[in-house]
């Protein structure tokens, strides 16, 4: 229990440390959010799908908590050039707990940058559907946050180099992202890209919180939680068993 | 303390090491030496959980390490070739990040942490972040932390490498002193034969995979008719050149030239 508590303590201390990467990682989102929630702004409302900036807001944090969960899984790569990967696995401490607090770690830390997303969405303009929203989108933040931690660890167990780590960003994380309909409604879409959306988890992430912070979605509340909770056990799974096979 | 009989380890048809077998005393400082590749590092890595022997036995304090993993990493403290610190933690927090993976208990931590800073002369920088740090400072931190737990074993692989002479003389005063206080065995290995000879008791020749020889600095002298122990290195294994394949690259080129033959 305590090896859990101090791996967990360690992801927030080295995230509240890094102010610098703390707020490059919310001026991209931050950018996302005023350039299109204010100019594709009125093209939305003439279609008559109401306020983009609504519907973006929850995108954007989604998005937010898929990035800093796959790098705080992925951030493995780190720890193994920096060495102290090797310090933590020749501890007397099953992998298995060692997993389990960089995983819950990492998953705050998503949680952290999510909620301040949602602050500068407010700022914004968002305005969520009420009070009673929030615990609901904090579940599928948390939800998301576990299932990327989950996938960033899963890939990171076996990245070797830097070069990897770009690989991933471009051709797994961006799409994600850009398939998920964070940033586009998910109804009459071209069925090859109906159906990118459907096999991509982030979407059912971004339709629950949509769903829980204004109201509106495209799937039902327990197909999103339904979804989201398999796929995140699925991953854990791979992950743990990806992380017990780690060699230094 | 230590007891290895017919130690294997093979990557495909490559024998890192070729069964040896060798034995360190309690309390005893113990050198490994041998050229790049010989296969000093691969057998740290068995002796300490790290990598799965092909053959032979391992004991450490009566534990074989390849079957009861958690508790013979209890056992033995080990500061790795390259630097294994969080250099986004202050010194203590690696220290306290340590002492908690190994379950070091509460009232001990503080005491144990407090005491080590002090001797490894780090405790005036215990709040700064280790990336502030030197090679020497980071260098007697990791191995302070080593020794946290109360190992009974503590490995040394290259500790000294990239050091100025100050720092080195420094550490080996240092880990003599908890040699002597804490009867902690020491396992270390070196490519400075001045070093071996000082503070080692006995000392092992490895190359190729296998230990050409076994003894105290002057047995090895008297067995191959040299005045100091770096003759006596060079006469055992050779003047060429090794190379080196640690980077996946040179595996990788190594593993397509075995192919080809």
């Amino acid at each position: 229990m305590d090896a859990i508590y101090i791996l967990w303590l360690r992801e927030l201390k080295r995230y509240t440390r890094s102010r610098s990467q703390l707020i490059a990682s919310l001026a991209q989102p931050i950018l996302y959010l005023l350039a299109l929630g204010f100019g594709l702004g009125p093209v939305f409302r003439k279609a008559g799908e109401g306020s983009y900036m609504q519907f973006v807001s929850p995108g954007i944090i989604g998005m937010v908590v898929l990035f800093a969960a796959m790098f705080s899984g992925i951030a493995l790569l780190w720890d193994r050039q920096f060495g102290f990967l090797k310090e933590t696995l020749v501890a007397p401490v099953p992998r298995l707990s060692i997993m389990v607090g960089r995983s819950l770690g990492g998953a705050t830390v998503a949680m952290l940058q999510g909620i301040l997303m949602i602050v500068a969405c407010l700022i914004a303009g968002f305005r969520p559907a009420g009070p009673a929203a929030l615990p609901l989108g904090f579940l599928f933040m948390a939800l998301i946050a576990t299932l990327f931690v989950a996938l960033g660890v899963a890939i990171g167990s076996g990245l070797q180099d830097m070069q990897g780590f770009q690989l991933i960003m471009s051709f797994l994380v961006m799409p994600i992202f850009l398939f998920s309909g964070a940033l586009f409604p998910l109804d009459h879409l071209p069925r090859a890209l109906a159906a990118l959306a459907d096999v991509d988890p982030l979407t059912y992430g971004v339709d629950g919180l949509r769903r829980a912070l204004i109201g509106a979605g495209h799937f039902a509340v327990a197909t999103d939680l339904a979804v989201l909770v398999a796929v995140s056990v699925a991953l854990l799974c791979v992950g743990a068993w990806r992380f017990s096979r780690i060699e230094v | 303390m230590i007891r290895v009989e017919h130690l294997t380890k093979k990557f495909g048809n490559l024998a890192a090491v070729n069964d040896i077998s060798f034995e360190v005393r309690q309390g005893e400082m113990f050198a490994f030496l041998g050229p790049n590749g010989a296969g000093k590092t691969t057998t740290i890595r068995m002796l300490t959980t790290l990598l799965e022997p092909t053959a032979g036995k391992l004991q450490l304090n009566g534990l074989d390490p390849a079957l009861h993993k958690q508790e013979a990493r209890k056992h033995f403290g080990i500061v790795f070739q390259d630097a294994s610190l969080d250099q986004e933690l202050t010194a203590w927090e690696n220290m306290e990040y340590h002492a908690v993976m190994y379950h070091l208990p509460r009232a001990v931590r503080r005491q144990r942490i407090e005491m080590l800073l002090k001797l490894f002369e780090l405790w005036e920088r215990r709040n700064d972040l280790v990336k502030k740090f030197s090679g020497g400072m980071k260098r007697r931190l990791e191995i302070a932390r080593g020794l946290l737990h109360t190992p009974k074993i503590l490995f040394l692989d290259e500790p000294t490498l990239g050091l100025d002479p100050q720092s080195r003389n420094q550490m080996w005063t240092h880990v003599k002193r908890m040699n002597e206080t804490e009867q902690v065995t020491v396992f270390l290995t070196t490519h400075y034969m001045e070093e071996a000879e000082r503070v080692a008791q006995r000392i092992a020749v490895i190359d190729h995979g296998q230990i050409v020889a076994i003894g105290s600095s002057e047995e090895l002298k008297a067995r191959t008719g040299t005045a100091s122990l770096e003759e006596a290195f060079l006469a055992l294994t050779g003047t060429s050149i090794r190379d080196e394949a640690a980077d996946p690259m040179a595996r990788m080129r190594n593993f397509a030239r075995m192919w080809r033959r």
